[in-house]
């Protein structure tokens, strides 16, 4: 028996991807928000949706560290990243094959830009 | 909101009959199963403070009725029909006899036009009489999730055309294939390693336990859903010793067998002795009988291998899959020696579904771990522990491979 596994589809952005945005004409932009929003709408009513969030502008990020109790920030993502994290889905589906037929309706996979992750759970199956 | 355990058992045990009574006398299953929810939440809210009316079910009855006619009415105002007074006068509280409205709810929660995930779910609230608050705790998923599955199952279900009555004699015991798959599921899902942190969580095993005793009492003849009932008896027996104060889990073969259920292991054997005595033979009930065979055993040592791999082969005949592979080459091992385990688990790795699968590697680690190649053996728990889904499982591979790891010298 497999037990329904929750899988992170990671969708991710640079460069050359804000690039291709801003190319784009109102009506391909209007497309690609559709797109979106027809898969989130799927999403919910086949109920595997857990959440999704689209990722603020990496500029806002704060780089947090720790040293010797001391909580210290630095403005800015790790500087050699050249690929950036856009925006995630958690889905609950029956097969990776399922959760990878969702990640493949996200716009950004035109681009090569997502991946689908399984999530560990508590399970202890056969133990 | 809390209630106390007894009326929490009376609601659930009421929750089908009321339900089935509804469906029974008005139709429109969806809307008499939302009616029966807010009964029941009612009736938590209420029973413990103001004490269990004299007639609970017939209490439960009258209000979901009520509160049917008021979802019927808003349904009927946008549809702009009326409802004819006879159909308002709530349904008897007695039984029809010869009627089971129980295992005729089950087989229409498991239905074959629905999901598996929305079966597990309608199940629980239809026949567990468990909130979508409730099921959403038990499976770590939000709420809105588990209310949308239940509702497109319901939709399903509704275009489905499908009434509330038995199926056909032809059909039924395919459809209790089905139910018997989704009351394993719901057990396997209670089935983790959660150390009891898990405040408020529904004890999904028992409910599984709870809901295949019903059916196992409406059908003492089916000797698969008397399989099933005895594998979870004696898998659960299991529990007290399964995991440590920390969570972490304890293996089969290191567990301190005196925390065994030994009245739950009693009933499990008892039941699938008999049963096995009657044809026909099934996937559940082998699976129950090496379940027994390793309870019976006292110490670890004492473990009956050669009868676990002829129930295996058996099995492996009737109901062949990656893990009854898996789990016959461990017994194939315990019987013939770690090298004739190996041998057979080079071969069965050619199977696509066995192919990389992380269990390969934990059981061709344990089996290098018998056969004294220790850093072979560390080698694959890691690789395994790197690939597992599972928290606990991981947590106890990589634990197996640090055991292993020669003490460093300076």
């Amino acid at each position: 028996v497999e037990t329904p596994v929750k899988y992170l589809i990671l969708i991710y952005g640079n460069p050359a991807t804000r690039k291709v945005w801003e190319g784009l004409s109102e009506a391909q932009r209007v497309d690609a928000t559709r797109g979106y929003a027809a898969l989130n709408e799927d999403l919910a009513t086949s109920g595997e949706s857990i959440v999704q969030e689209t990722l603020a502008d990496p500029s806002l990020t704060k780089r947090v560290s720790v040293r010797e109790g001391r909580t210290m920030t630095t403005d800015g993502p790790f500087a050699e990243v050249k690929e950036h994290l856009a925006g995630f889905y958690l889905v609950d589906c029956e097969s990776i094959d399922r959760a990878v037929e969702h990640a493949a309706r996200i716009p950004e996979a035109g681009l090569g830009l997502v991946e689908v992750r399984p999530i560990m759970d508590l399970s202890a199956l056969g133990l | 909101m809390r209630t106390t355990p007894q009326v929490e058992d009376l609601l659930r045990e009421l929750a089908p009959q009321v339900l089935g009574a509804l469906v029974r006398h008005y139709g429109g299953f969806d809307t008499c199963e939302d009616a029966v929810q807010e009964a029941l939440l009612a009736a938590a809210v209420q029973w413990p403070t103001e004490g269990v009316p004299d007639n609970p079910k017939g209490w439960l009855i009258a209000v979901a009725s009520r509160r049917r006619t008021e979802l019927w009415r808003n349904e009927a105002a946008r549809r702009r029909r009326e409802e004819t007074v006879a159909a308002q006068a709530p349904p008897d509280p007695e039984p029809v006899a010869g009627v089971d409205d129980t295992l005729t709810l089950l087989l229409l929660c498991c239905h074959p036009s629905l999901t598996e995930v929305s079966q597990v779910a309608l199940t629980l609230r239809a026949v567990g009489g468990l909130s979508t608050a409730e099921i959403a705790r038990a499976f770590l998923v939000p709420e809105p999730t588990v209310a949308q599955r239940i509702s497109r199952a319901k939709q399903r279900i509704k275009a489905s055309g499908t009434e509330f009555r038995m199926p056909p004699e032809v059909e039924v015991s395919e459809r209790i294939v089905a139910v018997l798959h989704v009351l394993y599921l719901i057990f396997n899902e209670g089935h983790t390693a959660s150390s009891g942190s898990a405040l408020n969580r529904v004890e999904l095993t028992t409910e599984a336990i709870r809901l295949t005793r019903q059916l196992h009492d409406r059908l003492p003849e089916d000797t698969e859903v008397a399989g099933l009932l005895a594998l979870m008896l004696l898998t659960d027996a299991r529990r007290p010793a399964r995991t440590r104060p920390d969570g972490a889990l304890v293996p089969l073969a290191e567990q301190d067998r005196r925390q065994w259920d030994a009245q739950a292991i009693a009933e499990g054997v008892t039941l699938i002795t008999q049963t096995l005595a009657s044809a026909p033979i099934g996937p559940y009930q082998l699976q129950a009988a090496i379940a027994a065979v390793h309870d019976e055993a006292a110490r670890s040592e004492d473990t009956d291998w050669r009868q676990i791999l002829g129930l295996y082969e058996l099995l492996h005949t009737i109901a062949a899959g990656p893990m009854v592979t898996l789990n016959r080459i461990v017994a194939v091992a315990m019987v013939h020696g770690p090298h004739a385990g190996l041998q057979q688990l080079a071969t069965a790795e050619a199977d696509p579904a066995l192919a990389g699968h992380h269990r390969v590697d934990a059981v061709r680690a344990h089996l290098l771990d018998i056969a004294g190649d220790h850093e072979a053996a560390r080698a694959y728990y890691r690789l395994a522990a790197r690939r597992t889904l599972s928290v606990p499982e991981q947590r106890y591979l990589e634990s197996r491979a640090a055991q292993l790891t020669p003490p460093s010298r300076p």
